[in-house]
């Protein structure tokens, strides 16, 4: 009588190490979009320097970032820099700086589409109401442009998290890994024991990234007026 | 100085690499748009049941890396009994994950498209297919093609992934020469000018496809 394959989630602390290599893409992700926000914004507002050598700049990085797949940033960042520099990055080391560098060139995008998204009336009409730069871009400027920013940043976020996966092909034992392992470690008790573990990995980035993208959709419905 | 025999003894791999990413792209996009269309009119007709099913393979398709159901149906399934070959399960995993982000481009396409359009339509005695068919459907294309375009481009970049399930695509063989002969500096540049070679002509045709696409709406 063979087990029934859902079993070997619950043999020894299994479902326990699928959540900690889980905890670990999360945990990468999370401190790609810290490190993104700051310098996403930061880099929109280098895009919107009117010098033609910081547009340039800002042109070749914002489309090398978009071009390339991410694996391939990853690899050119764990193998390829690595040489050149003969830095010792490790793996965590270069799936963030992978992650924030990507995460900065479309935070910086959003940032700047939602900054020429606002009517050059708005800058108008808050000088002719007398207030100084710096009052229009906190008081008219900021609040509207973080209408526009934040539900696709929170979008961002899910496909920070989802791509996180990749780690695993460049050697972080993440929830993929794990799950490979509990497989392996139980090829002869659990024959089947893939489609479980694989199915409650697929399941976990769902649960993981829905509510998130639920909150950036309701977000967007709700503001859609103002 | 970057080894130029090596460079040219094994372009060759690249080219051959290059070609089974394409194909697995231009399949997987193919039927993505197909699977896109289909779920855009079941949302747009409200037709009941089915738009339910396709909402909830929406939410499971665009909150899922493309990695982890390709592990599903290359490693998973076949406990089911359900075997498919490696490239099948790169087609099918694309397909699974392009379809909603296509039919999310449709959609948007068919919700910018103004009643009053059907109406007229209506009144001139168009059935409702016809009606779909040609006077909604090509308005809606216009205003898609952008996110159309952003689309096929991000599923040519996700099928880097398919090295996982033993494909040899330009990750793996990539990967394989770094793995063989050291040769890191040739092997990534090969792998960064072979996407580029792939994706910049897309590119740029999809920056013109919407400077020209801008007029084609009705009335603006």
């Amino acid at each position: 009588m063979q087990a029934l394959g859902i079993n070997v989630l619950f043999e020894g602390s299994n479902f326990l190490r699928l959540l900690g290599g889980l905890w670990v893409t999360v945990r990468i992700s999370l401190l790609s979009v810290a490190l993104s926000l700051p310098l996403g914004v930061a880099f929109g507002l280098f895009m919107m320097v009117p010098h033609p050598l910081a547009k340039a700049i800002s042109r070749l990085y914002l489309d090398f970032i978009r071009i390339m797949p991410q694996l391939v940033l990853l690899f050119l960042v764990y193998f390829g820099v690595t040489r050149a520099f003969g830095l010792n990055l490790s793996a965590w080391a270069s799936a963030v700086l992978v992650f924030t560098l990507w995460g900065t060139a479309e935070m910086g995008d959003l940032v700047r589409g939602a900054l020429i998204s606002i009517p050059k009336h708005q800058y108008e009409s808050a000088e002719a109401l007398g207030m100084s730069p710096l009052q229009t871009f906190w008081y008219v400027i900021l609040p509207q442009t973080l209408r526009h920013l934040l539900p696709p940043a929170i979008n961002l976020t899910t496909r920070i998290i989802k791509t996180t996966s990749l780690v695993v092909l460049i050697g972080i034992v993440e929830v993929l890994k794990v799950g490979q392992q509990v497989i392996d470690a139980n090829r002869f008790a659990y024959p089947t024991a893939a489609l479980w573990v694989y199915g409650t990995v697929f399941l976990l980035y769902f649960l993981v990234c829905w509510p998130i993208s639920l909150a950036a959709k309701r977000l967007e419905r709700n503001w859609k007026g103002a | 100085m970057p080894d130029w025999g090596f460079i040219a003894s094994y372009a060759p791999m690249y080219v051959q690499a290059a070609g089974l990413t394409a194909r697995i792209a231009f399949w997987g996009i193919c039927f993505a748009l197909l699977l896109g269309a289909v779920c855009s009119f079941i949302q747009y007709a409200h037709i009941p049941g089915l738009r339910q099913i396709t909402a909830l393979y929406i939410e499971l398709s665009r909150n899922t890396p493309l990695l982890v159901q390709l592990f599903f149906l290359y490693f998973g399934l076949p406990k089911l009994g359900i075997r498919i070959s490696a490239e099948g399960c790169a087609i099918l995993g694309l397909t699974f994950l392009g379809g909603s982000y296509m039919a999310e481009a449709f959609r948007s396409g068919l919700e910018a498209v103004e009643k009053s359009q059907r109406e007229a339509a209506q009144s001139l005695g168009f059935s409702p297919a016809q009606s779909l068919c040609y006077i909604v459907f090509p308005q809606a294309l216009a205003v898609s093609i952008p996110a159309l375009c952003a689309n096929v481009i991000f599923l040519i970049k996700e099928t880097s992934v398919v090295s996982a399930i033993a494909l040899a695509d330009l990750m793996y063989v990539a990967k394989d020469l770094i793995g063989l002969y050291y040769k890191t500096d040739e092997a990534l540049g090969m792998l960064v000018a072979a996407y580029l070679i792939l994706l910049l002509p897309i590119s740029v045709l999809a920056a013109f496809l919407e400077r020209r696409l801008r007029h084609a709406g009705f009335g603006n």
